[in-house]
């Protein structure tokens, strides 16, 4: 269980996130929606410790995760992955090199890298002929899948995704949908997704609404469609009135 | 202290270490080779105008090996490199924070520290002496090629008096400035990548800052570490 407690971060004095409170269930997938510019991604990076609050505290299955020490973090950097907006594939290393990344620099050899590199290949649906390209030669659904390999090579426990369909066509969005649900099943990870994709809310079991640095909704996917509150209702249907405001 | 530090308790990453020394050095060895040789030539050019109201051409040899050996060499050197590799370093550093590549190994358990920084700076501080030994060869070279050329002075007097007046002193003083210089160059070029937000517009403006920071950083370090090896003796 992911619980976040009076979470607060600022920058240069304007608050992002305010008093933000949170429990994201274990073995289950969680949307978090909101407008651009409300702090999502800074939630998702407060979660896996890139970005430090200013105030309050998230644990993971009760440990605080915030006040972590070098060599603690790193620890939990193995049960926790991140898979980035665009990827964050190294440019100069080969798609083989990114995937294997931390078990090459922790001293595994490349023999044994190998087969790990080809299974997790697989499990994103990539065949290992792809082994020696560069990100720069692949599409960019590719080097989504890619970059989710990468994060599966360490058996996360949790893994985070910000906008995983992001600048991906409807079918590529849908392939990476049902591939974030098959590792969910397969693998029983909790998943914690960022997206404008309303398509998410067929793969996820529940969706949090991100308002003014505040959870406003916080509710199963399956009735989202039939929810009376005022924010989810604006927001799923894009009406310009309603309690969320335009910029 | 901490690139040594990180070393001893990581490990050396000997292959992108020596990836980095090419970068830095051999792929900079033509634009030294060409600013020295001009350079040179013109000290020679120079010195003999001046040498020549004293009756002194036939010192024009070591006047050029000292200059290219203590002063020129070292911060012509270190100025290409600067403009060239500290750029580039602060580009491509750049560029990975702006494409969240460095907080991608921060998740994936690998320090960007050790991954990025360290090699850099021990590529940069160990590549220079020896691309400035290359440096004050060809800047030596340019001053003979000026009196071959002109005959205003003689080749072989020019060799002999470099071979009585320069000393070892001379050049290991250059080389010590090389290694400071090589530290600077890749020190400053990794801050202002790891520095950089805000886009294309960002990275443009950490290279820029990584090669005006660090030529004015070169001259700064040079006047003190010439005084500090003028008053060790060297």
């Amino acid at each position: 269980m992911i619980t976040i407690k009076h979470l607060t971060k600022e920058f240069n004095g304007r608050k992002v996130l305010d008093n933000l409170n949170l429990e994201l269930p274990d073995g289950k997938m969680t949307v978090i929606i909101g407008r651009s510019g409300e702090g999502k991604s800074v939630l998702l990076k407060s979660i896996i410790g890139l970005l430090y609050p200013t105030s309050g505290s998230i644990s993971i299955d009760n440990k605080e995760v915030t006040r972590l020490s070098e060599r603690e973090r790193e620890t939990f950097y193995k049960t926790c992955g991140y898979v980035f907006q665009f990827a964050a594939l190294l440019d100069s290393l080969t798609v083989f090199e990114n995937v294997g990344l931390s078990l090459l620099e922790h001293g595994l050899k490349e023999e044994e890298v190998r087969p790990l590199v080809i299974e997790k290949l697989a499990l994103v649906e990539l065949h290992s002929d792809i082994m020696d390209r560069y990100p720069s030669d692949l599409s960019g659904g590719m080097r989504k899948r890619v970059g989710i390999a990468r994060t599966l090579i360490s058996h996360p426990s949790i893994i985070l995704y910000d906008e995983p369909t992001t600048g991906l066509d409807p079918i590529t969005s849908r392939v990476v949908h049902e591939l974030m649900r098959d590792m969910q099943k397969r693998l029983k990870v909790t998943s914690v997704i960022i997206s404008h994709d309303l398509e998410v809310f067929k793969y996820v079991d529940y969706v949090a609404l991100l308002y003014e640095g505040n959870i406003k909704y916080f509710g199963e996917a399956s009735t989202i469609w039939e929810s009376d509150n005022p924010y989810i209702y604006q927001f799923i249907r894009g009406l310009t009135t309603g309690p969320i405001q335009q910029n | 202290m901490r690139t040594v530090k990180s070393v001893f308790t990581k490990g050396l990453r000997v292959k992108e270490l020596a990836l980095q020394m090419k970068r830095i050095g051999v792929d900079s060895s033509s634009v030294i080779v060409l600013s020295t040789l001009s350079s040179g030539f013109a000290l020679a050019l120079q010195s003999y105008a001046g040498l020549s109201r004293i009756g002194g051409q036939e010192m024009l040899g070591v006047i050029v090996a000292w200059g290219m050996t203590r002063e020129l060499g070292p911060v012509l050197t270190a100025i290409m490199v600067c403009g060239r590799s500290g750029s580039a370093i602060a580009a491509e550093l750049g560029t990975m924070q702006i494409t969240e590549q460095v907080d991608a190994l921060r998740t994936l358990c690998i320090s960007p520290f050790h991954y990025l920084i360290v090699p850099r700076i021990l590529a940069g501080t160990l590549i220079m002496p020896f691309l400035t030994l290359f440096g004050m060869f060809f800047g030596i070279l340019g001053g003979y090629l000026f009196a071959l050329i002109t005959l205003t002075s003689s080749p072989e007097i020019y060799l002999v008096n470099i071979r009585n007046f320069l000393t070892l002193g001379d050049i290991v003083g250059g080389l010590i400035k090389s290694c400071a210089f090589g530290y600077i160059i890749a020190f400053v070029g990794c801050y202002k990548g790891f520095q950089t937000t805000g886009g294309a517009r960002g990275v443009g403006l950490s290279t820029t800052q990584a090669v005006v920071v660090g030529c004015i950083a070169i001259l700064i370090a040079n006047y003190f570490l010439s005084v500090y090896l003028w008053k060790a003796g060297l």
